[in-house]
């Protein structure tokens, strides 16, 4: 049975679930953080191949910042919070005071470099540990590293135990969006990259049997 | 009268191969090693996306060739022989393998893009194809495009623009 066969529909299920958890806390301190509205959408929980992965993201070429971590202790696996650079300019703007910055002019900007770090440390941590009370998992994230490249070039870290089992990836894609009120859209996605041992350890955790 | 030229394009763990006056390209490259065979009196090319040093990694059944360094390289070879190609007049020119982040943790994974670069030039000395040119290592992203016509190698990253090899 290869890597992609072994998960039902009840199993993605389960995975857009831990989406659901995993974000609304991570929305909640967003909107804290920035003291406004924050929206989530329905995650979306994708079988997909490496270069359709991409493609959720934009395209390989695209430039985006993201903030990536590895997950260590029960369930390894990988995790990344993405925006495009123009909307996480608005966020460092918003965290620092710099109303000037841009991630285009200034790629040695440390301050700003840590806001967005600190940020994305900040959600991945709330989603991550709502995972682990959820599963009852020890779930540690590593400490955070950030990098403003290429979707194909960031991504393909995330994909690296995987792609030793297979040539598909499951995504746990969710989505923040910012008030629409404000006029301005903040879109962030928050991928969640389980390695494959991972799967077998989650589903265990909540008493469902990987073959179902 | 313009000719009709199209790009070929290499997915991840992908490869082809390309006929001037097409041109081929890859996308994305971050840990991933970029390889590109030609033959410049032919003037045929293949381009493999290659993303893990060597199919001994592998957990899965079904190996993707294209994957992996040790298996993508002589598949590549024997496409472009297929088509004639000799393998004496073949030459190579890579890109890619770098360090996107820096973590403090010693796993080995996350030092993927140098031990790939390595095991693409095993493996090219192995097969004795001779490795012309490389832009290898650092720390951003490259989209790479292959012109068999000229034989140059463009590169794109985010902050140096484009170069050629």
């Amino acid at each position: 049975m290869t890597f992609i066969d072994r998960f039902s529909t009840y199993h993605l299920d389960i995975l857009r679930e831990i989406g659901n958890i995993g974000a609304g806390h991570a929305a909640t301190s967003l909107s804290k953080l920035l003291n406004q509205k924050i929206d989530m959408t329905v995650p979306a929980v994708r079988l997909v191949s490496f270069d359709e992965m991409m493609d959720i993201a934009g395209g390989p070429d695209r430039v985006i910042v993201s903030v990536f971590l590895r997950i260590e202790g029960d369930a390894p696996g990988s995790m990344f919070f993405i925006v495009p650079p123009e909307q996480a300019d608005r966020l460092v703007r918003q965290l620092t005071g710099d109303t000037s910055f841009t991630f285009e002019y200034s790629s040695e900007n440390d301050m700003a470099f840590s806001a967005i770090l600190e940020l994305g440390n900040i959600l991945s941590g709330s989603y991550l540990s709502s995972l682990s009370d959820f599963t009852q998992l020890s779930i540690l994230p590593s400490v955070p590293s950030v990098s403003v490249d290429m979707v194909g070039a960031v991504l393909s870290y995330g994909l690296l135990e995987l792609s030793q089992q297979s040539d598909h990836a499951i995504v746990v894609d969710t989505s923040l969006n910012e008030g629409e009120a404000s006029g301005q859209e903040v879109n962030g996605h928050f991928f969640l990259l389980p390695d494959p041992d991972s799967f077998e350890t989650i589903f265990n955790a909540l008493g469902v049997t990987e073959h179902e | 009268m313009n000719k009709t030229m199209s790009v070929i394009k290499v997915g991840i763990a992908d490869l082809n191969i390309v006929q001037a006056p097409n041109t081929i390209r890859t996308s994305g490259l971050g840990s991933c090693v970029g390889i590109v065979l030609f033959d410049s009196t032919t003037k045929l090319a293949g381009m493999a996306h290659i993303m893990l040093p060597t199919s001994t990694m592998a957990k899965e059944t079904k190996t993707n060739t294209a994957k992996y360094a040790d298996t993508a390289i002589p598949a590549l070879i024997q496409k472009l022989l297929d088509k004639g190609v000799k393998k004496y007049a073949m030459k190579a020119k890579i890109a890619g393998g770098a360090q996107m982040f820096q973590f403090s943790s010693s796993s080995d994974m996350m030092r993927i893009g140098p031990r790939n670069v390595e095991a693409v030039k095993e493996q090219l000395e192995h097969v004795r194809v001779p490795l012309v040119s490389e832009d290898c290592g650092g720390n951003s992203g490259r989209t790479i495009e292959f012109d068999p016509e000229t034989g140059y190698l463009e590169i794109r990253t985010v902050n140096k623009g484009v170069s050629q090899i």
